[in-house]
Formats: structure tokens, sequence, C-alpha cells
């Protein structure tokens, strides 16, 4: 039974990077082919960090199973903001049917400046309260 | 069970091949960049893979440091490119 569940998990982990692949390599421009990458790569190291839990079944190895899984969980989506906050500021292409895209108005590519759209003349001249956070 | 091994690792060995794909034909480098840590992440399960075939838990320390790298790598390439670094692609 366990050799079942450890050998499903096993497949489904490599079909699952098989797929990240597969969409990093079809998708049409970089914000869509990081959302490929990051979810579904992720998904498969869990799933066979997992397997490797359940085939040595050791409490340190469970640990450094789980420690692995919680890192990538952890570093993935941490990564792909960093990258796509660059990749944007450097002026890569978005897709030619993208429908929105709501840093455009709000961000000045040349002076580096992003906007909130709070910017009134009241905001500018209020002043720090005790309660604000700091 | 040997089978199931060596199934995902075909598989996985598939996903490389596309993901090298896509670091050559890439058309910027944020692409790549991109591409390189799918390239790290793939590494990292095909390493729990090899650790289940072999029997040897401690390739899973591998695999923590492979992680570690492709995140710190990723890191290292966004501030590269939020500096504007010299760029040839």
């Amino acid at each position: 039974m366990i050799e079942f569940i450890k050998g499903t998990l096993l497949i489904a982990g490599s079909l699952f990077m098989l797929l990240a692949a597969i969409g990093l390599l079809r998708l049409p421009d970089l914000l869509t082919r990081m959302h490929a990458t990051t979810k579904a790569a992720a998904l498969g190291v869990i799933l066979i960090m997992l397997a490797a839990a359940m085939h040595f079944a050791e409490v340190g190895v469970v640990a450094r199973s789980f420690a692995i899984i919680v890192f990538i969980l952890m570093t993935a989506p941490v990564a792909a903001h960093v990258i796509g906050r660059a990749a944007y500021f450097v002026g890569s292409r978005l897709w030619s049917g993208t429908v929105k895209d709501e840093l455009r108005p709000n961000y000045d590519p040349l002076t580096h400046e992003l906007k909130s759209g709070l910017e009134t003349h009241e905001n500018a001249k209020r002043q720090p309260r005790n309660t604000d956070p700091s | 069970m040997d089978t199931v091994i060596l199934i995902s690792q075909v598989i996985m060995g598939l996903a490389l091949v596309l993901t090298f794909v896509r670091v050559v034909r890439g058309p910027s480098l944020p692409d790549r960049v991109v591409a390189l840590e799918l390239f790290s992440t793939t590494v990292v399960g095909l390493v729990g893979v090899y650790a289940i075939q072999s029997g040897v838990a401690s390739f899973l320390d591998a695999a923590i440091v492979i992680a570690l790298m492709g995140f710190l790598a990723a890191i290292g390439f966004a501030r590269f490119l939020e500096r504007g670094g010299p760029r040839d692609d």
C-alpha cells in the first residue's frame, strides 16, 4: 500500500514539473511563464519530498524533507516577486493580449517613482499621529 | 518501484530539456533567470528521487543546498537587473 502511495506521489510530482517546463516553453510572456513555473514546480518538489519522507520513515529524514518543503514554500514566492518586479522595471514586454496593467498609470519609468493614487494636497499636509505605526 | 523511479526520472529529464530550450531561446535576460530557477527546482526533485533510489538519505542535504543556491542566484540576478548592469540579450 505504501509503495503504491509513494509511486503515485513520485509520478504526480514529476508530472507537475513537466507541466511547469511545458508552461515555461509555451506561454507568451514573462509573467505568465513565472505563473506556470513557481507554483507547479513548488508543488512537484513538495510531492517528491513527501514520497522521500514516506520512503525513509525516520525522524531525521522526515524533518529534513519537511524543512525542504517549508523552504521551497517560503522562497518560491519571494524569488518570483523579485524577478517579476525587476523585469517590469527593466521594461519587459507584456503579452499583446494583456487586458489590464494597473502599474502602468502609477509608475514613471524615467524617475523610477511609484505612486499610490492617494497623493492629494490634504494627504500631503497630514501630520503623523500617535496611533500611526512608526 | 524501480520502474516508477525510472519513469519519474525520465519525465523530469524531459522537463530539464524543455527548460533548457527556454534558456537558449529566451528573448530577454529575465526569461532566462526564470528558466534557471525552474532548473534548480527540477534538480532538487531529481536529487530527492535519487535519494529514494539509492537509499542514502544524506542526498536530501544536497537538495537543501541546491534550493538555497537557486534562491540566492535568483535574488542576485534581480538585484543586478534593477541596478542596471551591462546586459547582452
